[in-house]
């Protein structure tokens, strides 16, 4: 049942709470050294999932392994193999970050000759060693975040849990903790566990489950989740409209639509439509971009419903793209 | 081994917290000065040397209710500290790790226990003031008698702790039973004089008897005969109290742990 790669395997998970099922016979696999992403709105049964992963709750039916331990029976070595994020801060406060940490490092058992160089080093990547002795009540949210991220890398965690980590942070923050998180991933070939019910932080996945009312509704690649909606919007600016439209008609058999933007085409594969368009094309071209179905449509696709009432902010998105497209691209 | 590090490690943090916060540490002292100062004075100038056999001042006689007005006070608050890290997100950090639950709640009860046997070796800045004779071995009896005493009343705390989720409401709990406990102990009058209905609530609580072996530590066993609490007309003498106090203690640390490793 176990296999090495799967480094998370749920099974038919149910949670109840009285009447409530907030977890209703979920099954998901998360493969060693990706980012698993667990898309819902607000009380579908993100944050009791993780709860039962990280043993804090226990199932009322089903199993789950982590690390190939059982969350239930062997609850002191999962524990050890993960480091969690929560969604509401989780640091004293009234210590200092180094305290916060040493805390970690002796309840962690990590040994005394190593943990000093382990603190550096977790404090360095998160940009907060200069203030390691600065009690945590005088960190901004952002900040203390970073420390939490810190802190749950300290024990070398072979998952690290993240929900909602950037929940009520400043988008440049936001920006400023997914670059991180993907640094994390690639320097350190962690596993990641992430919660959000921001679409445009979700696109980091490798994988997304989206979760409704308990239940998990879909999992794919954010690619193959947006290839459900439809095809790719092209939209190009050309010297003349007209001219260029019949052109398209003319050559792809396409009727293109005229709006405020310029022209838009409904493709298929936009990415391999754009270089033959652009190869051999006539009328004169100012500019073609190229505009992907969201994981919102996803959601309004799966479940007719807007996942969630306020914005996941624009510029964290496009500045999260253009992340992405200097690691290379893979999370356009 | 493991377990014994991790108690080692929550009872290091509550010390830190408590060693930063050194107004906490000296504004405890206002609440027994008000009450050993003022009332005792008060209640002293107006008994006038009529107070038990007339050898004794009454804030002689306060005195050792006071210091176990003060570890009761103090070690309360180690389960108002769950409440907080419960409030403030810090117990999941704790509850995560890879430690037993049963670990936690001995931490805790033992960084309790410490803190307020401190505030209570705080209060013998007020021994000369008083105008008692304590013996090195009274205050070293004194001191081990504060220990077991706030063990006990740390325990209880922990146990509401763990099954209490607001400030507030653990608060008003903690202000519900605190007055009892206090009151219905000789730490302001004897126990010995009392009407058999008070006095027989009194033998049922267990503050009684680490406040009459403070008492006894303090005073001397003989200068506190006449006060003396009786059980069954054997007058309690500090080995007893301390088993009945330890006793009590073992019951609620038990009881802590349990509810504590109590998993939703």
């Amino acid at each position: 049942m176990i296999r090495a790669d799967r480094i998370i395997e749920v099974d038919d998970l149910v949670k109840k709470f009285g009447n409530l099922t907030a977890v209703n016979k979920v099954s998901l696999a998360v493969r060693a050294g990706e980012i698993f992403g667990f898309l819902g709105p607000n009380g579908a049964g993100k944050t009791t999932t993780i709860s039962i992963l990280c043993t804090l709750l226990r199932p009322t039916s089903g199993t789950a392994t982590l690390n190939g331990f059982d969350v239930v029976r062997h609850q002191n070595e999962v524990r050890k193999s993960l480091g969690l994020v929560f969604q509401e801060p989780s640091l004293d406060i009234k210590l200092t970050a180094m305290h916060n940490l040493e805390f970690h490092a002796g309840v962690y058992n990590i040994p005394r000759s190593i943990r000093r160089q382990r603190m550096e080093e977790v404090l360095k990547l998160v940009e907060l060693w200069d203030r390691r002795k600065d009690k945590v009540q005088n960190y901004s949210g952002g900040m203390r975040r970073r420390l939490e991220i810190a802190r749950g890398l300290l024990h070398h965690p072979k998952v690290l849990f993240l929900d909602e980590p950037t929940l009520g942070l400043d988008p440049q923050t936001r920006s400023h903790i997914w670059q991180y998180i993907l640094e994390l991933k690639e320097k350190q070939g962690i596993t990641i566990f992430l919660t959000t019910h921001y679409m445009d932080e979700a696109n980091v996945a490798d994988r997304i489950a989206i979760i409704d009312h308990g239940k998990i509704i879909a999992l794919d690649s954010p690619e193959a989740l947006k290839r459900r909606v439809g095809g790719d919007i092209v939209t190009i600016k050309t010297e003349n409209d007209e001219a260029a439209i019949a052109e398209i008609k003319e050559r792809f058999n396409i009727l293109a639509q005229q709006d405020s933007d310029g022209i838009c085409i409904e493709v298929k594969n936009g990415e391999e439509f754009i270089p033959v368009l652009a190869n051999s094309f006539k009328t004169g071209l100012r500019g073609i971009s190229l505009r992907r179905p969201t994981l919102d449509d996803v959601f309004m696709k799966l479940t007719g419903r807007e996942i969630r009432e306020e914005s996941g902010g624009e510029a964290v998105l496009r500045k999260q793209f253009s992340m992405s497209q200097a690691r290379g691209g893979r999370f356009t | 081994m493991n377990n014994l590090r991790a108690v080692y490690i929550i009872w290091y943090r509550d010390l830190l917290r408590f060693w930063n916060d050194k107004t906490r540490f000296i504004g405890s002292l206002i609440t027994p000065f008000f009450f050993l100062v003022i009332f005792g004075t008060g209640i002293g100038s107006a008994l006038a040397g009529q107070f038990g056999d007339g050898t004794m001042d009454y804030k002689q006689f306060m005195y050792p209710g006071i210091l176990g007005m003060v570890v009761l006070m103090n070690a309360t608050m180690s389960g108002m500290s769950i409440v907080w890290d419960r409030e403030f997100g810090f117990l999941k950090e704790v509850l995560v790790a890879p430690i037993s639950r049963s670990a936690v709640a001995i931490g805790k009860a033992l960084g309790g226990t410490t803190i307020a046997t401190a505030q209570g070796v705080l209060m013998l800045v007020f021994i000369p003031y008083v105008g008692v004779n304590v013996s090195a071995a009274g205050i070293f009896t004194l001191i081990a008698v504060m220990f077991v005493f706030a063990m006990s009343v740390t325990s209880l705390g922990i146990l509401i702790a763990s099954r209490i989720r607001s400030i507030e409401a653990f608060q008003l709990v903690m202000q519900l039973m605190l007055f009892p406990l206090l009151f219905l102990s000789p730490a302001l009058f004897p126990a010995g004089t009392l009407p058999p209905w008070l006095g027989i609530i009194v033998k049922m609580n267990p503050v009684s008897y680490g406040i009459d072996a403070m008492r006894q530590a303090v005073l001397g066993v003989e200068q506190t005969a006449m006060f003396g609490l009786e059980l069954f007309g054997y007058r309690m003498p500090i080995i007893l109290n301390l088993a009945v106090l330890a006793a009590f203690g073992a019951i609620m640390a038990a009881l802590a742990v349990r509810s504590f490793r109590t998993q939703e």
